[in-house]
């Protein structure tokens, strides 16, 4: 009996004396300490002393947490991949088909531990409205991403963009130019929306681009409303979330989505033709921010510098995103001509909407979706 | 003495009391506080935004829904529970009926949306079956998504559960109580009308109430099945919580959530008033 409790305070002068070298571990280690804190307040890859240390960090850390990226979404997939081979990080990709939110749940929730998600790609009002727990960062591009499209701190910067198209199967339905084709008896139990527009951001600007099809604007989305319930009426709208397994089936003949997701499905769908209607061209850019609570500050970072580099830019594009530094990497020459001609062709003037546009517009459609669709 | 006897059975209710408090109390308390705040202040706007008429569109839907599919599950369920109940204890249909029943009534959620979506959905098994055959589309513009789908696949887990709780009762009606009936000279029609009925009336209805109260709160089925509008209330409170369009919705969640604590509340005392009526000839 003696002899086991002899034995006890052995273990426990044993667990104190580990504890005691974790607790001293990092003040032994100055380098190390200082380097995390260092890291999340770091605002450009200057602060780490040059890429060659900020990579050096982040391998360090060892590992990338993302949330909310669909592999089939903008090419993240294999954006992914080369970030992670590239650099030898292993990125840890959470709930991919989450929505923007749950982004912002997740953070909220796993604050403090290390599965939160480092860094964040957000729909418009869910980025200006959590700015508060994003961490500025400037890309060592900054200069060439313009002005409209970044917070002049950087604590947020638009990734990649795109505008409101109808992708279709022309094996399967007559050729779409404007949205009142679809309103024909050849279009039956064919059109889907990727989405609910009250909570999904694509879904949203298809009611936009619809509104403006029919006389309405981005301050005025009833129109839209109008032209979905028509759709409706006339049997065509099809209640089903579009995915490429459903059009790959041919479940889903007509999607109204972002040119960049429809473009993708032309790889696995012959005849899948993407347009972007003349008369109402509805743009969007993604927003992309670091977590202030990030666990892995470094390889966050070095996440931002990978997407907004030439490489990651032209992965987006060849996903058929429109990257944000397109234009400058077209005058340097270093965009991919061939996707870059590739893009669907985009005729007037782009109508993005504001954010009061979009907290308005949203309210109309609390109100009025559900009897659309109900 | 006696007091040392009497001690251990209430604190044996401790650890219940515990979880009633954890699971229920709190979360209970939580909601109906959240459905009162906004932004940490007392408001009454979420409460007032259930009256709107969307969200009363949804609350019909969801009552809709629920009673639809207790009824149907109720009727249904409980004449499979009657031609369960007439075959012998040991048969193997009635093994296999009940063990069938408590498999399916516990079979919901992403799988069972999953199971209709390959059986009725667009190149679902009967959908292709049907067209190719008889050329008749079943699918039409997607009506599995929508409200009349959740009813077809609620139906499915509502009559297993209805046979499983009748099932019960129908036991407990003695094969006397009807050789006394015919005895004095009842006919069929009247010991069913006079006897059998009224004495199943109050856990007929009850199960009822068990199977509004099932298909009322089930979220996971519809969540898999319906992505296009929040036909009922469990996925507006969905909405509330994960929409990027609507954002700072978090309380008009707790507001529906306080919404379907009434509805079943106002439910259940009209389930007990009717039972202290139905059987009060009974004690």
């Amino acid at each position: 009996m003696a002899r086991e409790i002899r034995h006890l305070r052995n273990v426990g002068i044993g667990l104190c004396a580990l504890i005691l070298t974790a607790c001293s571990a990092p003040s032994d280690d100055g380098d190390g300490g200082d380097g995390a804190s260092a890291a999340e307040e770091a605002t450009s890859a200057e602060d780490f002393g040059g890429m060659d240390e900020l990579v050096a960090a982040a391998q360090e850390e060892g590992e990338l947490n993302v949330i909310a990226l669909p592999p089939d979404w903008a090419n993240y997939g294999e954006i992914i991949e080369t970030f992670s081979e590239k650099y030898d990080i292993k990125v840890n990709s959470a709930q991919p088909d989450a929505a923007s939110q749950d982004e912002i749940n997740a953070a909220n929730q796993l604050e403090g531990t290390d599965r939160a998600p480092d860094v964040f790609d957000l729909g418009q009002s869910v980025a200006l409205a959590n700015t508060d727990m994003f961490a500025p960062y400037q890309v060592e591009t900054w200069d060439s991403i313009p002005d409209e499209f970044k917070d002049p701190d950087g604590t947020w910067v638009n990734d990649y963009g795109g505008y409101m198209s109808i992708g279709y199967d022309s094996n399967e339905v007559p050729e779409v130019s404007t949205l009142d084709d679809l309103l024909g008896s050849e279009f039956r139990g064919s059109v889907a929306l990727n989405g609910d527009p009250t909570q999904a951001g694509a879904a949203f600007s298809g009611v936009v681009m619809a509104a403006i099809a029919n006389g309405g604007s981005a301050d005025d989305v009833a129109p839209g409303v109008e032209y979905f319930q028509k759709l409706n009426d006339a049997g065509n709208f099809l209640p089903v979330d579009p995915t490429p397994a459903t059009v790959e089936s041919g479940q889903t003949p007509v999607v109204i989505d972002w040119d960049y997701l429809n473009a993708a499905l032309a790889e696995d769908v012959p005849g899948w033709t993407v347009v972007v209607p003349e008369e109402a061209v509805v743009g969007g850019y993604y927003f992309q921010a670091i977590n202030a609570d990030a666990p892995h500050p470094a390889a966050a970072r070095l996440w931002q510098e990978f997407l907004y580099s030439d490489e990651g830019q032209n992965l987006w594009l060849k996903g058929g995103a429109r990257p944000v530094r397109a234009e400058a990497m077209a005058e340097e020459g270093t965009i991919d001509q061939e996707l870059y001609d590739a893009l669907p062709p985009v005729e007037g003037e782009p109508v993005i909407p504001t954010n009061e546009q979009t907290e308005q517009a949203a309210q109309y459609l609390s109100e009025n979706w559900a009897k659309v669709v109900g | 003495m006696s007091r040392r006897t009497t001690l251990p059975p209430s604190l044996a209710l401790l650890p219940f009391l515990g979880f009633l408090t954890i699971f229920l109390l709190i979360p209970t308390v939580t909601v109906v506080v959240g459905a009162f705040q906004e932004g940490g202040e007392f408001s009454t706007a979420n409460i007032e935004a259930l009256f709107s008429e969307a969200a009363l569109r949804t609350l019909w839907n969801s009552v809709l829904l629920s009673a639809s599919t207790a009824v149907i599950g109720a009727v249904f369920g409980s004449l499979l529970a009657y031609i369960v109940v007439m075959a012998s204890p040991t048969s193997l249909f009635r093994r296999s009926v009940t063990s069938m029943a408590s498999v399916l009534a516990q079979f919901g959620g992403v799988t069972l949306a999953f199971a209709f979506i390959a059986t009725l959905g667009f190149s679902g098994v009967v959908t292709e079956l049907l067209r190719d055959t008889v050329n008749l589309d079943i699918f039409g513009t997607g009506w599995l998504f929508g409200l009349p789908g959740l009813i077809l696949v609620y139906t499915y887990f509502q009559i297993p559960l209805m046979v499983i709780v009748f099932l019960p009762a129908l036991e407990g009606l003695r094969p006397q109580w009807r050789e006394a009936a015919v005895n004095l000279g009842a006919t069929g029609w009247q010991y069913w009308t006079q006897v059998a009925i009224p004495l199943l009336r109050p856990a007929f209805l009850g199960a009822t109430l068990l199977l509004f109260a099932n298909a009322f709160a089930a979220y996971a089925t519809a969540a898999a099945l319906v992505s296009q509008g929040n036909p009922i209330v469990p996925l507006l409170i969905r909405a509330a919580l994960t929409s990027e369009i609507l954002l700072g919705r978090q309380n008009l969640a707790f507001a529906l959530a306080f919404q379907m604590i009434i509805v079943v509340a106002v439910v259940m005392t009209a389930y007990a008033l009717l039972v202290r009526r139905t059987s009060r000839w009974l004690r």
